[in-house]
């Protein structure tokens, strides 16, 4: 084989992380026994990236395949707002501030109101779900992520009956990130649901992955899994949530309507114009394998009942 | 100093290194979570960067005034066949898997696959005559017509490229650009000896090189 296989590290046992990312500079400076005093007198320090979470409960969603890699998952992202190389966001965005940080839920509610992130990780208790994930550009990882239904944030907002669709909105800063003019997409960069979709069970509100709290590249401090969808609908770095009656638009359909659709579900018999949606790469794995329909989460496909996917792509 | 022999010893040294820092990154198990992409991108890169240096020879050595600049033109030639090369069966072998059912569809289906076959393509002759034996056989003026050719790659590579990346054009334009001025010169330099050369008679001794 041409393919040598990555060592197959847990992530538990990636110690030497903090000093291979050195994230966050404002730590660089600080004497260690400061830092371990801050952390200790502020309980809100859990939201920081690479916190430990513990007590995570096990959850029925979670695939028995192999996991990838915490470093294939940190190091290989699409994240356009910290550059579109895979290997950009890693080192783009060590810096990126994502605490003190605040998710505002509007528009067709009965309670809007602003979370923070330290009342997102007590919402409910936080389950790890192991997620396939499927992106656009025929590539899979299999990732342990961490937090709990998005319907669970939903309910708590009670949304009246005109809400019929669900726009999210990640954070964006020129200056944080300066290289996010380069994309070619235009920021913030910004998603949607259908209610239903949003609802169920299955579409996660992710504050962690590997057992702790989400590293920035990876969509901290709080991001969206959709398993059953292309990885660009599971939007990072939430910043806003927003019911609304009415389809709203989303960046990939805007930036390139022939290609990427509202709904975007994984189909292996819907090709996108520039990928074969046939098959994908499992990241660590030489085989091409065979995508599957809704990329396996066959319980969603009710949604879509009497719908053409063809033209809803 | 070009005339040199050790001077095409180091331009190939120079030309395979490329091909020594992607077999180190392997060894190392350095070629990043996708391995596959990772390899089709570098020789994809260097394929395009080594068949932008051909074209620019023959204006380099005319505008700079260095005209030996022409004995290294064939061995950049080559290794820019050789990263395309490698650029295709990384696609074909890796990422398809020999899957012919997927290649063909990919070959109908998408313009950039079209696109960057055509630039492969059409490349494959000029690396089988590129040795003297052929420019003999072929005669310099057939041989040079053949290897025009280059001009289509020229163009169809950046246009490949374009057409693959989702909407960070940079890189791509810069190609596209570079390959529109490096064409532009040998227009501009065809038109202006039709110009001063008006009868076939005393037709320019030095024809515009490809």
């Amino acid at each position: 084989m041409l393919i040598k296989k990555p060592a197959d590290f847990r992530y538990s046992e990636v110690t030497p992380k903090d000093v291979y990312f050195s994230r966050r500079t404002f730590l660089a400076g600080i004497p260690a026994t400061f830092l371990a005093g801050r952390e200790l007198l502020s309980p809100s320090a859990r939201a920081l990236a690479g916190n430990k979470l513990p007590n995570l409960a096990k959850s029925p969603f979670s695939t028995a395949e192999k996991q990838n890699s915490y470093a294939e998952v940190t190091n290989y992202n699409n994240f356009y707002e910290f550059g579109t190389d895979k290997d950009q966001p890693a080192k783009l965005a060590k810096n990126f501030k994502t605490y003190p940080w605040t998710v505002s839920v509007e528009g067709e509610v009965a309670k809007p109101r602003k979370f923070t992130i330290d009342e997102i990780l007590k919402l409910a208790p936080l389950e790890e779900r192991i997620y396939r994930h499927r992106c656009v550009e025929a590539w899979s990882i299999v990732v342990p992520w961490a937090g709990y239904s998005l319907s669970v944030l939903l309910k708590l907002v009670e949304p009246t009956s005109k809400a019929k669709y669900v726009a999210f909105q990640s954070y964006f800063s020129p200056t944080e990130m300066p290289v996010a003019k380069f994309a070619g997409i235009s920021f913030p960069y910004v998603e949607g649901l259908r209610l239903d979709e949003a609802m169920h069970p299955l579409t996660m509100l992710t504050v962690g992955m590997y057992g702790e709290a989400l590293p920035p590249q990876d969509g901290a401090p709080a991001r969206l899994t959709v398993p059953w969808k292309y990885g660009f609908k599971s939007i990072k770095s939430l910043v806003r949530i927003k019911l609304v009656s009415r389809q709203p638009e989303t960046t990939w359909n805007m930036a390139n309507p022939g290609e990427y659709g509202f709904y975007s579900n994984v189909n292996p018999q819907v090709d996108n114009p520039r990928y074969s949606q046939a098959f994908e790469h499992r990241l660590g794995e030489l085989r091409p394998r065979a995508t599957l329909m809704f990329n396996g989460y066959e319980q969603v496909a009710s949604l879509y009942a009497g719908m053409d996917l063809r033209t809803n792509y | 100093m070009l005339r040199r022999r050790w001077a095409k010893v180091v331009l190939f040294l120079l030309c395979l290194l490329p091909f020594f820092r992607l077999a180190w990154r392997f060894w190392n198990n350095d070629l990043t979570a996708n391995p596959i992409e990772y390899i089709t991108h570098f020789t994809g890169d260097w394929a395009i960067r080594l068949v932008m240096m051909t074209l620019a020879v023959t204006p380099l050595r005319r505008l700079l005034h260095v005209p030996d600049l022409i004995r290294f033109r064939r061995m950049v030639g080559l290794f820019a066949f050789f990263y395309a090369s490698l650029h295709f069966l990384t696609w074909f072998g890796l990422d398809k898997f020999f899957d012919m059912h997927e290649i063909l569809k990919d070959f109908a289906k998408r313009r950039f696959i079209t696109a960057g076959l055509a630039a492969f393509l059409a490349m494959l002759p000029l690396a089988v005559t590129s040795t003297t034996g052929w420019i003999r056989r072929l005669g310099g003026r057939r041989w040079q017509a053949l290897h025009r050719l280059i001009y289509l790659t020229a163009i169809a590579a950046p246009a490949h490229y374009y057409w693959l990346v989702k909407s960070d054009v940079r890189w791509p334009l810069f190609y596209a650009s570079l390959a529109a001025l490096l064409l532009l010169y040998r227009a501009a330099s065809w038109l202006f000896a039709r110009r001063s050369n008006g009868t076939p008679a005393t037709k320019s001794a030095e024809p515009a090189v490809p």
